[in-house]
């Protein structure tokens, strides 16, 4: 199944393959595969390997030019993605900034944040994380206690330098400042936390106000003395994601992303963009792992016994299910229609069927599977067979997506909740 | 790139539903269920003539109205919805489409156009006492006697072949499968309805001695043909099957709500929203697979035709039974009851699980196709 939007669409997709071909060798070459949402794997070279692609021009596909996109349209992005992932290219380091914070920010951010934040994220000088969990707010993330309170009690106020910069750092902001937010508190679980040089943080902001309501979305640069940030290591043995403590971090007053006290709502529109369109080049990379599967049954002549034949092809069943269901929604969205329930199912279901998918790679493996490299080292079998165990807990777990399910997608009564 | 539905396709689902909500309610499937003739003539009458639903994938030149298959998708998905009892899936998912599948287009030109009408019901006759529904397991046997072709054998799990006016029947000549075209009338001819365990659907026993018939396409030349008519059937019955889940669902959903206990609805316990929750995944997925099936129909892509087709009935099949059980749970003692409907879904998913052959059956047939 190839997709085909057309002559225009047709170019755009054979100037990638090129440059892709062209581009992806040597080192980046000898990675390809590596990586995932929460592989910290071959960081340096994976980021190296975004630089690449930013020098060619090939990251925010989508983004308007204005803030050094593309300025294409959908289809382009999907197809980017689609040939990205064909060309099993080195999942990139700076996803979390592209597929979430970017979005977040066109759809929410002001003018003035577009201009300053976007063009270092596609040119791959900042890189981002995400500051929403804390160790008492998982999945009910409406209990985020980090504070935020305005140093100046909301009052507009000049800095004492005068200057453009704030918090400890001397980055130059863009942005006219006025007052700033004082931020206390602990993130954790902070994808490629370690490398961030901003964090966007959901903080409480007004102090007597319970749950989602009275939260505030800030932008809060990494490097200054009240944010330390320690590495936690994963159970793959990596330091992917990292424990964020906040102590007086300060934050220029303008950085709000949406509107002060509505927090919420650009929390949810972010884990909205994490939940569906992240998936779609994830499930390829998936596809790409049955395949191999099945070349390894083959190899070990395993298709013969009836019952890894049968756990065989259902794998087969379920990449090609994900990408049936991919496309679906790709269609009703490039057809200008609202997504059906599909594209709320999809991660529930491919996180899930991904897991079955690395039991049965870890079985063909056999013993082999038992023994890892120096340093912990693992194979990409055992790799992806660890890391997809978050699959079903981040951008909120099987268990809340199925809450979501019934509740927001069949109407079904809500938990009573206090 | 088409896999969402176009404006014209869902105005095409709205005029069937609200056709079927009318024609097709709970008490005419039990009365139909109940009936051995298991369907009203009047209402398919009245399913040619207002919205040409019997023809509408039949190409115009055979009196059809020329759509394609993800629009008679839409149409299955629906009546699978309602449960509609009629020779619905027979006369058109099997019958027209081995039609269209041999090689004969005088045959075409001749029994097409009553099929697309809806005056004729036709069937497909492929399935014996070994209920196979592979090329080996036909046997029953054709001869060519004294003024044409006799067969000679027993059919059996026949759908509707004691109703059907025109029985298209997969039989063995010397020189391989052929298939033939017997007229309800035919002398020697005897057709007995089964009892069968989904009364929404019929079945029958046919029984040829020395029965005339007419030899449709070259002699020995059928089983590719009829290969790729159940690969087509077996989309369609996906998308009957998803139709089937979905009302299934739709009922639990509703159910979950209003019925309390501890002083909640049902449906506020996670147990049972997740339960709901995992048949929407279920069903999506499913319809993932019926609908990609579709759209390779309509493509024709041979090899993606035969590869989607065993996917669909290998996953469709079992997503609908198992949503079909999950939804009698969700009711509890009133889910196992005669008087409520769950248990018609339940017996017509796992009837139509082993319609085409069962799913391990399919699960092999794709691990062949994909040279697994
Ligand atoms: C690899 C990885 C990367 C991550 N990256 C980030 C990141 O970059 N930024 C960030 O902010 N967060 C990140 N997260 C955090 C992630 O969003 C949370 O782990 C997730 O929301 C679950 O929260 P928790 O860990 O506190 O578990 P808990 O909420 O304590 O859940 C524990 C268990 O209880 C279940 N449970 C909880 N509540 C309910 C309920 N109401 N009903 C039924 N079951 C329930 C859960 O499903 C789970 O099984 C990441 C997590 C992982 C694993």
């Amino acid at each position: 199944m190839e997709l085909d939007f057309g002559p225009a669409v047709r170019d755009f997709r054979d100037e990638l393959r090129d440059w892709l071909a062209e581009h992806l060798v040597g080192e980046f070459a000898e990675h390809r595969g590596v990586g995932g949402p929460t592989d910290g794997a071959a960081w340096e070279v994976r980021l190296a390997w975004d630089r690449e692609l930013a020098a060619g021009n090939w990251l925010g596909v989508g983004w308007p030019r204005e803030y050094g996109g593309r300025g294409l349209g959908l289809l382009e992005e999907i197809v980017f993605e689609y040939e990205y992932a064909r060309a099993n290219a080195p999942y990139r380091a700076t996803g979390n900034a592209l597929d979430l914070l970017g979005p977040m920010l066109l759809a929410m951010g002001s003018e003035a944040q577009k201009k300053r934040f976007l063009p270092p994220i596609l040119s791959v000088e900042e890189l981002w994380g995400q500051g929403f969990s804390e160790p008492g707010a998982g999945s009910d993330l409406a209990s985020v206690r980090t504070r935020a309170e305005r140093a100046d009690g909301g009052m507009r106020a000049e800095r004492d330098d005068g200057g453009t910069s704030f918090g400890g750092t001397s980055r130059p902001t863009g942005v006219e400042s006025g007052g700033e937010w004082v931020v206390s508190g602990q993130k954790v679980w902070t994808s490629f936390g370690i490398h961030a040089d901003w964090l966007y943080v959901l903080t409480r902001t007004d102090p007597d106000s319970r749950r989602h309501k009275g939260l505030t979305m800030l932008l809060v640069p990494a490097d200054q003395p009240g944010v330390e940030i320690r590495p936690i290591r994963n159970l793959a043995g990596q330091d992917e994601f990292a424990e964020v403590f906040l102590s007086d971090a300060r934050t220029d007053a303008d950085m709000v992303v949406g509107e002060i006290g509505q927090g919420w709502r650009t929390a949810m529109a972010t884990l909205g963009i994490e939940r569906g369109t992240t998936l779609l080049p994830q499930q390829l990379t998936f596809e790409r792992e049955a395949e191999s599967l099945i070349g390894l049954a083959r190899e070990r002549g395993a298709l013969d016994d009836p019952m890894l034949r049968r756990r065989i092809v259902d794998a087969w069943i379920s990449v090609r299910i994900m990408r049936t269901t991919n496309l679906r929604t790709i269609a009703e969205l490039t057809a200008g229609r609202t997504p059906g329930p599909q594209a709320t199912t999809a991660k529930l279901y491919a996180s899930t069927r991904h897991q079955q998918l690395g039991h049965l790679a870890m079985e063909l493996a056999g013993p082999a599977g038992q023994i890892v490299g120096e340093d912990y080292g693992l194979d990409t079998r055992q790799r992806s067979f660890l890391l997809s165990l978050a699959e079903t807990i981040y951008g909120g777990s099987s268990e809340i997506q199925r809450n979501i399910i019934g509740e927001q997608v069949l109407g079904l009564p809500k938990e009573p909740r206090p | 790139m088409d896999l969402t539905f176009s404006e014209e396709q869902d105005e095409l689902r709205k005029v069937v539903r609200s056709f079927l909500t009318r024609h097709a309610t709970e008490a005419d499937v039990r009365r139909l269920a109940a009936d051995p003739s298991g369907y009203d003539p009047a209402v398919w009458q009245r399913m040619a003539t207002e919205i040409g639903l019997q023809g509408l994938a039949v190409p115009e030149k055979y009196g059809g109205s020329g759509f394609g298959y993800v629009d008679l998708g839409v149409v299955f998905e629906e009546t699978g919805r309602a449960l509609l009892c009629a020779p619905y899936f027979a006369s058109v998912a099997l019958a027209a489409e081995i039609l269209l599948r041999c090689d004969d287009e005088t045959a075409r030109g001749d029994l097409l156009p009553g099929i697309a009408s809806g005056e004729t019901v036709a069937t497909l006759a492929l399935t014996e006492e070994n209920g196979r529904w592979d090329e080996s397991g036909i046997t029953l046997n054709a001869h060519d006697g004294a003024g044409g072709w006799r067969l000679t054998g027993v059919k059996t799990y026949v759908l509707d072949g004691h109703l059907a006016d025109l029985l298209l029947v997969a039989a063995r000549t010397p020189s391989g499968v052929s298939l033939f075209a017997v007229e309800a009338q035919a002398p020697g001819l005897v057709r007995t309805p089964l009892p069968t365990l989904d009364q929404t659907r019929k079945q029958a026993r046919v029984e040829f001695t020395n029965t005339a018939a007419r030899l449709l396409g070259p002699e020995g030349a059928a089983w590719p043909g009829l290969e790729r008519t159940l690969a087509t059937a077996s989309v369609l019955l996906a998308a009957e099957q998803v139709g089937g889940a979905a009302t299934a669902l739709d009922a639990a959903v509703e159910h979950a709500r209003i019925r309390e206990q501890y002083g909640r609805p049902i449906g506020s316990f996670q147990g049972i929203k997740h339960k709901c929750a995992d048949m929407l995944v279920e069903i999506e997925s499913a319809r993932s697979a019926a609908y990609g099936g579709l759209w390779a129909l309509d493509t024709g892509d041979e090899a993606e035709i035969a590869i989607s087709a065993a996917l669909a009935q290998a996953f469709c099949s079992e997503a609908f039974t198992r949503v079909a059980g999950d939804n009698i749970q969700v009711h509890g003692g009133i889910g196992f009851t005669w008087e409520h409907p769950a248990h018609l879904y339940l017996k017509r998913a796992k009837s139509s699980e082993v319609l085409l052959g069962t799913p391990s059956y399919h699960r092999e047939l794709l691990a062949t196709r994909l040279g697994i």
